[in-house]
């Protein structure tokens, strides 16, 4: 079979410029209505539940998880599962500890949280660090993501690829804010269910509606491995490891935490959860069906012919079972994807340079509306040009290790500090500040000195860190520093503020507390 | 026995019910984790043509995920959100 991919085929490009044209469109429609950082962070907080949860789940099911996983299943079968379910796993713990204490206390960012009963100035300086890096290594990903792909896709040269992502996305952010960049999510959720899943129906009509039907062909065709745990997860502490950030990464991530201030109480964010939790699962499930259906309609063989990180399997599979129209619909959908979290990465970018770092540290939250809004797009075009920049700089590194580094920092420098500051009444500046710091640097150490850098960048003989996830080691001690630094200097007064805020944590702001030009309309 | 405030009830049964969960998650996440780290043949054997007991398992995870958060959004809708309606009455 000679594949359609690569080529600049009419179909993909119309769906493509579809697209884009609905996507500006809901831009013109969203830069009419945002006319304040509540508007631009927080879509003015009526966002319903619904809507929420597939924001939640279009921001989270990126490029890595659609054609990574599908790609890493058809290739390597069962391990590749390791990583749908990991990704999944951690969406109960942020309803459990993170939604609705995150809602009630904070505004725009979850540093809100924190600086709500900590001193703001070193907490929002220590939170920024951690976020920064999140995001940097994550956009990282998704730009050299974007580039190899549409070149793979479309046949445009990689650079090209990577400018023509930054300047879409800018548009939606700068001009649409938070409003646009949520309807993007929404109509990019939409279609990545839509399509996995009548990709996956198209593969299931193969084998009468029976999934293990298609997983004994599978394991038929290339052996019973397929269907066991193999050569992916050799070192159980690095399996452990792994598992950990993933699952404790997901509530670390600043573009996540974001949008639970874009709904108006914490009820809403809370039933938002069970929605993206739900549409996430389904998706996750799918992916069983997709990455074995690319192993045995289209063949390993030739899904690393074309690109030998697997990463075409689901494109693949589209053509083989709907030929070039239905390529060109899921490439679409896959250019989607990725453009959409690129923007949400950059609004919560630039939510943390302007919000916390301009207003709150420099100017002592004194910057008035207008402002608050020239800071926040001004940090915008700074993040786009950065991450362009990045993107081309970072060409041929391995997209799916940048985004474990993104986990494992987000798991070790933001979880820890922001679910101490939700739980625990002795938490102190200092203790929060040094946990945030050790976990940014410990996690981003451990990975220089893992064998991931060392031997296989590097070429070095040997690695001083066994593991290739630092999650195991950096999350404890995280949490160990913040712990032990503020038991050793208690401040009262900071656990006499954790006792007033208590009311707000369980029931938001009340109407009589709104203090006056808060952004209300 | 000093007595407790309503607030402080409702805030030690929120936080009762988030870490019970929490570890329950955990513990069927984990557990699956270390069976794959350290019996790989237990999980690579079928329990019917082309299902093995690792695929089941895995999506088993991914369903007891979807009952905990189910779980959690029953208890808050019914008892969290009636406890906390009275103590905005009480104000």
């Amino acid at each position: 079979m000679t594949s359609a991919i690569g080529e600049p085929n009419a179909i993909s490009i119309a769906f493509f410029l579809i697209f884009i044209l609905l996507s500006l469109g809901i831009t013109v429609w969203a830069s009419r209505k945002t006319r304040t950082a509540e508007h631009f962070y927080a879509a003015g907080r009526n966002v319903t539940a619904f809507q929420n949860g597939l924001a939640l789940a279009g921001d989270y099911m990126s490029a890595a998880s659609f054609l990574g996983i599908a790609g890493l299943v058809a290739t390597s079968g069962f391990d590749g599962l390791i990583y749908s379910i990991g990704w999944l796993v951690g969406w109960p713990i942020v309803m459990f500890l993170i939604a609705e204490p995150l809602r009630n206390l904070g505004r725009y960012t979850f540093a809100d949280v924190l600086a709500a009963r900590l001193r703001q100035t070193p907490i929002r300086i220590a939170a920024s660090i951690g976020s920064l890096a999140v995001i940097a290594f994550y956009l990282i990903a998704q730009m050299v993501g974007a580039g190899n792909l549409i070149r793979l896709l479309f046949g445009l040269p990689y650079e090209a690829a990577v400018v023509i992502v930054g300047a879409v996305m800018l548009a939606y952010v700068l001009f649409g804010g938070m409003i646009a960049t949520t309807w993007v999510q929404i109509v990019k959720a939409v279609l990545l269910l839509g399509g996995a899943t009548l990709l996956a129906l198209m593969v299931l009509a193969r084998f009468g509606f029976n999934p293990l039907a298609l997983f004994a062909q599978a394991s038929d065709m290339y052996g019973a491995s397929v269907l066991s745990p193999g050569r992916l997860v050799t070192d159980p502490i690095d399996a452990l490891s792994l598992g950990l950030a993933l699952m404790l990464g997901t509530a670390g991530l600043p573009h996540i935490l974001m949008r639970f201030y874009t709904v108006p109480d914490s009820r809403t964010a809370r039933t938002s959860v069970g929605y993206a939790t739900a549409f996430i699962g389904f998706f996750y499930l799918l992916t069983f069906v997709l990455g074995f259906g690319a192993m045995v309609i289209i063949g390993r063989d030739a899904i690393t012919g074309i690109d030998p990180g697997g990463n075409m399997a689901a494109p693949l599979l589209a053509e083989g079972v709907g030929g070039t129209p239905f390529l060109g619909f899921i490439s679409a959908v896959a250019f989607a994807t990725i453009l959409a979290v690129v923007a949400g990465l950059t609004l919560s970018g630039a939510a943390t340079l302007s919000h916390d770092l301009w207003v709150s540290v420099f100017r002592g939250a004194k910057a008035d509306q207008r402002e608050q809004l020239m800071v926040a797009r001004v940090a915008t075009v700074l993040l786009a040009i950065v991450s362009i920049v990045l993107g081309i700089a970072f060409k041929g590194q391995n997209v799916a290790y940048m985004v474990g580094l993104a986990f494992a920092i987000a798991a070790s420098a933001n979880f820890p500090a922001l679910v101490l500051s939700i739980f625990w009444r002795r938490l102190t500046t200092a203790g929060a500040q040094s946990s945030m710091i050790v976990g940014t640097v410990a996690a981003l150490l451990l990975i220089y000195f893992s064998p991931t850098i060392q031997l296989d960048i590097l070429h070095h003989p040997d690695a001083w860190f066994p593991l290739r996830n630092p999650g195991i080691v950096s999350i404890p001690l995280s949490f160990a520093v913040a712990i032990v630094v503020s038991l050793l200097r208690p401040v009262p007064s900071e656990a006499r503020r954790f006792a007033e805020l208590e009311r707000q944590l369980h029931l938001g702001i009340e109407s009589v507390d709104v203090p006056a030009g808060s952004g209300v309309e | 026995m000093p007595t407790t405030s309503p607030l402080e009830d409702v805030s030690a049964a929120r936080w009762r019910i988030a870490i019970s969960l929490t570890v329950a998650m955990m513990a069927a996440y984990f557990g699956f984790i270390l069976l794959v780290a350290f019996d790989k043949p237990l999980l690579g054997s079928l329990l019917a043509p082309g299902l093995s007991l690792g695929m089941l398992l895995g999506a088993l995870v991914i369903l007891v995920a979807w009952a905990l958060t189910w779980t959690y959004v029953r208890w808050a809708n019914t008892h969290y959100d009636a406890s906390l309606q009275s103590l905005r009455e009480r104000r």
